[in-house]
């Protein structure tokens, strides 16, 4: 009976987290443009966002910024956390309060900071565009690798890396053949958030782009008054599908392999 | 001893297909130290997990005071535990931590304050009640889960490898106090360990448990000196285990050697297995031994030398306070109720797997 | 060298780019056009207009937390129960949404809510009355639970992971039901997970202007919609940024609640 309720109770919240989700899938095969009305099913909107050169543009720009900005915040973030770690516990502490600052503040108030910021900057030749907005991103993105790093170098043993010095490894070596694999899922995840967060993100694109530059989010925004092309609905599909495959397969490999190593080890 | 206090029936459980106990059977009696003892994956901490209602067995019936308790949840047990690790709450401080169990039963402040202050001197920490569990170290964190646990006055405490996460000197210190308690307490303690040096310094009782089965229950002095399998031989202390053959009563032939013993009962020209104690053998001049061999190893341990001597094709470990250089020559004696003689494990079953932790 | 020295560009990096523009927002907030020292544009706060959308972002903050803290506890103590002990696994589940964009998602909602949309036609299979909440203030808090519920689920699953199942064994061993149980072990050992999650929800939740723009139709005012039109249309960067302050002072008061009751950072979100 309990156990019922439980199931019940994921279920409707899966269906909360999820029915947008899967509306906007429904509505990228709608034939009518109108978002209220089902006019049939359709793939046109698939060939035609092809064409499409703004939306092909604002999905490159999108793309490439969240590719670059989560780039460099995982390096920028994993030498932070090395370094924060063996720092001693007073500037930690500070560190990682200034870390917490754009996890915890809001975007609306990161964002117009970094305007003002790039306004005063306009005096020394700083131009609203790509760059602006790649710099908003990678300062946002940084605290999501941080954070992602932290624990995992927490958890590493500190004699491996003394052992690996201690077999005539140089530091360099040390690092990268032995501190590195250990963190390096910590890495990935932190990059993997970071290129998620600058994807989704909205706000401080909105306040740092300045005009002429597009991602998809603030192109959509522009769109919400004068109603979304539903080519939009398609791209997006597209997008969640093949992420979603993606993760799917990163996420049942090591699992696969989990499961059939215990299964062995079982049989004994 | 008095009487029974808790009677195991036929108790069994498996975790996804993976039988830990089999067919258990165990009496405890009132104000007894009882220790299950064995190897990790025996089995015992599942045995005190379904006595203190954290897991309901599969097949089997606890009994407490005649009445049948197998069902009842732990918060409706006359029984406490010492969590491994402790399990202290630390969002409370030590007399929150302590008050818990009397506050639950609504208990009079002045009675809970009382409690508190004679549990916390029973256990050496008078004056730690308003300090948080973490700002204690290990084994007071030790001393206060017990204290949380007495407060209850229950009839029976379970101690779940209490001092596992202590260093050796601290651990050998809680032993003292761990009996010292009980005797002050008189009540019932079950304790379980894979230290077999706990096990024979603290118990009433060991029952030693292997792959779910119990192998040997007895007193510490009977389970050392009288092992009644190669197991229980082996994880209890260090021992020359060596397939013989017993040619009559008393009388047993070790590597070829005939050897005189207390044993009868075993039939005529039977293999056994032979257990003789490192500390039982005595290093004699080649000329007055049972059989001889030759000294191949030698390491001062303090108390005493601890030797190897190739003997018959097997190498003894012997330990004596008399020391013999390696390559001498030396004649082995082993007085007749020194050697302890084992039948031959008959099913797999009961077949010990050597695995010391 | 000192392996902490690899902080160094981070550090510029935040020096630059976070601690500055903070002092941006300090300096635009307290100073006129003329660059003249001010407290015009905090004391605006005042003014019948926007005390009015800070009142309603305070209100409609603090009903979404509150649904979030209802939807989420349970949620996050079932899916402890449930021995996913693949923690990305659950991360994921909680993430994926992100990858359809933020906007559409909330965007989805008014389809959905629309009078003659999905949510009405089940309703009226069941029976039940229509739904009219497009364009009101429930849109807006139904937009923001769905937003940041995975804000609140995350820490306080984290938390609730980590607590030793013999901590609770032993509060039954000594005597505590169920409720007991709960109530005076589970949900105190959780506290700087909630915090987390309290602020992890209000935060958004009360600086947002994209969720009432997209489900509140054009006529509800948030504080966020004053100061997002304060810099993109009314060009009165000074007046933004001294609205912007007042909001800065229930962020630092949700981040003080934070520091306090979660300082070994248990309550993370991933």
């Amino acid at each position: 009976m309990k156990k019922h309720a439980e199931r019940i109770y994921l279920a409707l919240i899966f269906i909360l987290l999820y029915a947008p989700i899967a509306t906007l899938i429904v509505l990228s095969f709608n034939k009518s443009k109108t978002r209220s009305k089902w006019g049939g099913f359709t793939l046109k909107w698939y060939s035609s966002m092809f064409q499409n050169s703004s939306i092909m543009d604002a999905l490159y720009t999108t793309l490439l910024i969240a590719l670059l900005s989560a780039a460099a915040a995982t390096l920028i973030g994993t030498m932070a956390a090395m370094g924060i770690s063996s720092m001693n516990r007073r500037m930690k502490t500070i560190c990682m309060s200034i870390t917490n600052i754009p996890m915890l503040n809001a975007d609306i108030v990161t964002g117009i900071s970094l305007m003002l910021l790039f306004i005063a900057l306009g005096a020394f030749g700083v131009k609203f565009g790509f760059g602006t907005v790649l710099t908003a991103h990678i300062t946002f993105n940084i605290p999501y690798v941080i954070l992602s790093v932290m624990p995992k170098l927490k958890q590493t043993n500190k004699s491996t890396y003394e052992a690996a010095l201690d077999l005539g490894a140089s530091p360099v070596q040390a690092f990268f053949k032995v501190v590195f694999p250990d963190i390096l899922p910590g890495v990935l995840s932190g990059f993997l958030l970071a290129f998620t967060m600058s994807l989704d993100d909205f706000v401080i694109t909105h306040f740092t782009k300045g005009p002429g530059l597009d991602t998809l989010s603030t192109k959509i925004y522009t769109e919400v008054k004068k109603g979304i092309k539903p080519e939009m609905y398609s791209l997006s599909t597209l997008l969640f599908l093949s992420v979603l495959l993606l993760l799917l397969l990163i996420n049942l490999a090591p699992n696969a392999k989990k499961i059939s190593a215990e299964n062995k080890g079982n049989k004994k | 001893m008095s009487n029974k206090l808790i009677d195991l029936v036929h108790i069994s459980k498996s975790f996804d297909n993976d039988m830990v106990l089999d067919d258990l059977n165990l009496y405890i009696r009132e104000n007894e130290f009882l220790t299950l003892l064995g190897p990790s994956g025996c089995g015992k901490t599942t045995t005190l997990r379904i006595l203190g209602g954290f897991e309901n067995p599969d097949q089997g019936q606890v009994i407490f005071h005649g009445e049948d308790i197998t069902h009842l949840p732990p918060n409706k047990r006359q029984l406490n535990t010492v969590f491994q690790k402790y399990a202290l709450f630390s969002h409370m401080t030590i007399a929150e931590n302590i008050a818990f169990g009397l506050k639950i039963k609504k208990k009079s402040k002045a009675y809970i304050d009382d409690k508190i202050k004679y549990a916390l001197k029973l256990v050496n920490l008078d004056g730690f009640e308003n300090r948080k569990p973490d700002s204690l170290s290990g084994g007071q964190q030790q001393r206060i889960a017990i204290a949380r646990a007495i407060v209850n006055e229950p009839k029976v405490l379970l101690l779940d490898e209490p001092l596992g996460a202590l260093d050796l000197k601290l651990r050998k210190d809680m032993q003292y106090e761990l009996i010292r308690l009980k005797n002050e307490l008189g009540i019932t303690f079950i304790y379980v360990t894979h230290d077999q040096e706990e096990a024979l310094t603290m118990s009433d009782t060991i029952v030693v448990m292997n792959q779910g089965y119990i192998q040997q229950i007895g007193t510490p002095e009977h389970i050392y000196n009288e092992p009644e399998n190669a197991f229980v031989a082996d994880f209890i202390g260090e021992s020359n285990i060596i397939p013989s053959t017993m040619i009559e009563d008393r009388l047993v032939e070790i590597l070829g050697a005939k050897f005189e013993c207390v044993d009868t009962g075993f039939g005529q020209n039977r293999p056994v297995d032979v257990v003789i104690r490192p500390e039982d053998i005595d290093l004699v001049k080649p000329e007055d031994g049972t059989i001889q061999g030759v000294v191949t190893g030698l390491i001062f341990k303090g108390v005493h030398y601890e030797m190897d001597v190739m003997a018959g094709g097997y190498e003894w470990l012997v330990h004596s306070t008399d020391m013999f250089p390696v390559g001498t020559r030396v004649g082995i004696h082993v007085d007749p109720f020194d050697i302890q003689i084992m039948n031959k494990p008959e099913s797999e079953d009961e077949e010990a797997v050597i695995s010391i932790e | 060298m000192s392996k902490k020295y690899f902080a160094a560009p981070y550090l510029v990096w935040a020096v630059g780019f976070i601690i500055i523009p903070l002092f941006m927002i300090v300096f635009y907030g307290f100073t006129d056009r003329s660059g003249a020292f001010t407290l015009e544009n905090i004391l605006a706060i005042l003014s019948h207009e926007h005390a009015k959308a800070l009142w309603l972002s305070i209100l409609l903050s603090l009903v979404s937390t509150v649904i979030c803290l209802v939807l989420a506890y349970p949620l996050a103590m079932i899916l402890t129960k449930r021995n996913v002990n693949q923690h990305s696994f659950m991360v994921l589940l909680f993430i994926l949404p992100m990858w359809m964009n933020f906007l559409l998602r909330t965007l989805a909602w008014q389809t959905l809510l629309e009078k003659n949309g999905v949510i009405n036609a089940v309703l009226s299979f069941l029976h039940l009355p229509a739904l009219e909440i497009i364009n009101t203030p429930y849109a807006i808090v139904l937009g923001m639970v769905y937003n940041f519920l995975p804000f609140m689920v995350l820490p306080i699953y984290n938390v609730l992971a980590k607590i030793d199942p013999n901590v609770i064994n032993a509060a039954r061993d000594l005597g505590a039901n169920g409720v007991q149980t709960f109530f005076r072990v589970i949900f105190p050992l959780s506290i700087p997970g909630v915090i987390s999650g309290i602020t992890m929800v209000f935060v958004p939740a009360m600086t947002t202007f994209v969720i009432s723009t997209l489900l509140g139709g054009s006529k509800i005012l948030l504080i966020g919609n004053v100061i997002e039109q304060e810099f993109t249309q009314g060009n009165n960067w000074h007046l933004g940024s001294g609205l912007s302050l007042v909001l800065m002072v229930f962020i630092l008061i949700s981040m003080a609640f934070v520091m306090k009751y979660d300082k070994d950072g248990e309550g993370a979100m991933f």
